[in-house]
């Protein structure tokens, strides 16, 4: 496949090892956090942690939107499922990710309720307007790469006429998070990998920040292996000369402005949240959107009066901490054991991008490395 | 969540939609986050949406790179 194939070469990617072992020096460690669930999850399954000599350590960053989203907006979005008038439409992402009650949405529809998969936003208007007397409900997530679909449906939707079509917000900012963690106390991140998509929709320029307020490098990557290697071989070389710069790996699909029509439209249509609550993370301001008053007649929280309220996490996850690069998913008591995919009781092991279900699948043989 | 993949479009339907191959496998989708796509260009592709196009000039480059690396560092020679 064209665009794919070309970054997955196994001799160069030996090649780069090669390089990278060259470039980083014995002395010190690099800690480089890849902010997208996207690249924990091929950093994984492409066997980058052992092709890196052992002071080069990934740390797995929040970016798996369902990782991150609170239980209870999960427990809301299946109370909303359970409504016999209500059709509720989402990734299919979502539909295994249990809720506060260990219930999840596939089990819903199991019992009943009428939960259905889409594959994109349009998808949901096609069923709203094949079902005039039932409210057809989108349980929108994710960073933003599909918040601008998610725009483009509620316009599309204010357009047509549609007043049974409405949308469960929880779409995330990057910026804010990667804010919010380098905030956080005790942080040991010496650069960010950054995401690749997201990117595509926001641009280059609006990392501009982690370099020059918190002297962080940063090299926005593709997910293929060699974008990876590469990227992480552009921050060891940044580091080794005490630069702090923002590059693109990834200049093939992600440039300085980003993505000018997704940008207005999402603009358009959402407003910046005071604040949001992060599974792991706590509350993070200007972290997350919402509806703008105009289109509040698409907003299914006002619709629906739904009110998510927190829910603690069980007391034995550590995800917190490996969120922030101080602990690895085996320092976790009930890693592999009460906690699996299959079972997970925290937030990184929801999803195949979390850091936890990551090390479950393709990392429990490697040996066992010091954070 | 993120994931997005390489497609090269077949063709327009109208300005707003188009037929795609991905890997061989063809696809509807929306063009409505781009403007100004042709048939024949490639388009990286999520959920439904074209949300970039690929420039290939720039994957020349990044490719003319990693093949300057391979001949520094690769299995026959180099350092
Ligand atoms: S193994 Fe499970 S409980 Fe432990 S840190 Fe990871 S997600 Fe949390």
């Amino acid at each position: 496949m064209k665009h794919v194939d070309e970054y997955r070469n196994g001799r160069l990617a030996r090649a780069m090892a090669r390089a990278i072992a060259a470039e980083a020096r014995p002395g010190r460690v690099y800690r480089l956090m890849e902010f997208c669930g996207g690249h924990t999850h091929g950093i994984h399954r492409y066997g980058i942690p052992g092709l890196l000599p052992d002071n080069v350590r990934m740390i797995h960053g929040p970016g798996c939107p369902v990782c991150v989203l609170p239980m209870g907006r999960i427990d809301a979005a299946i109370e909303l499922a359970n409504r016999p008038e209500v059709i509720l439409c989402t990734y299919a992402d979502m539909l295994r990710v249990p809720g506060s009650r260990r219930t999840s949405l596939m089990q819903a529809r199991a019992l009943g309720a009428d939960v259905r998969m889409l594959y994109s936003t349009l998808d949901a208007l096609k069923i709203a307007r094949e079902n005039p007397g039932r409210e057809v409900v989108f349980f929108a997530i994710g960073f933003e790469t599909t918040t601008p679909p998610t725009a483009m449906a509620v316009k599309e939707a204010q357009r047509l006429g549609l007043g049974n079509f409405t949308v469960f917000c929880n779409h995330v900012l990057t910026p804010p998070a990667m804010r919010g963690i380098l905030a956080q106390p005790g942080v040991m991140i010496d650069g960010f990998v950054g995401p690749g998509h997201v990117s595509a929709v926001i641009g280059r320029d609006a990392y501009e920040f982690a370099a020059r307020e918190y002297a962080k490098p940063l090299v926005i990557s593709g997910f293929e292996p060699l974008d990876l290697m590469h990227a992480i071989r552009l921050l060891i070389r940044q580091l080794n000369e005490g630069r702090a710069e923002v590059e693109n790996e990834y200049a093939r699909v992600v440039s300085d402005r980003g993505n000018p029509i997704a940008l207005d439209l999402m603009d358009e249509v959402f407003e910046q949240r005071p604040s949001f609550e992060w599974r792991g993370l706590g509350m993070i301001p200007h972290s997350a959107l919402r509806l703008r008053d105009e289109f509040a007649a698409f907003d299914a929280e006002q619709r629906f009066a739904l009110a998510a309220g927190p829910v603690p996490d069980n007391k034995a996850c550590e995800c917190a901490d490996i969120l922030r690069g101080l602990k690895q998913p085996q320092d976790c008591k009930v890693f592999a054991t009460a906690c699996t995919p299959d079972n997970p009781l925290g937030a990184c092991m929801v999803s195949s991008e979390g850091a936890c279900a990551a090390w479950y699948t393709y990392g429990r043989h490697r040996k066992r490395r010091r954070a | 969540m993120c994931l997005a993949f390489p497609a090269r479009v077949l063709t327009l339907q109208d300005a707003a939609m188009a037929t795609v191959d991905i890997g061989g496998v063809r696809k509807e989708i929306s063009l409505g986050l781009l403007e100004g796509v042709k048939a024949g260009d490639y388009v990286m592709v999520h959920v439904g949406y074209a949300l970039s196009r690929i420039d290939e000039e720039e994957a020349r480059k990044t490719l003319a790179l990693f093949a300057e690396m391979e001949r520094r560092f690769g299995e026959d020679g180099g350092a």
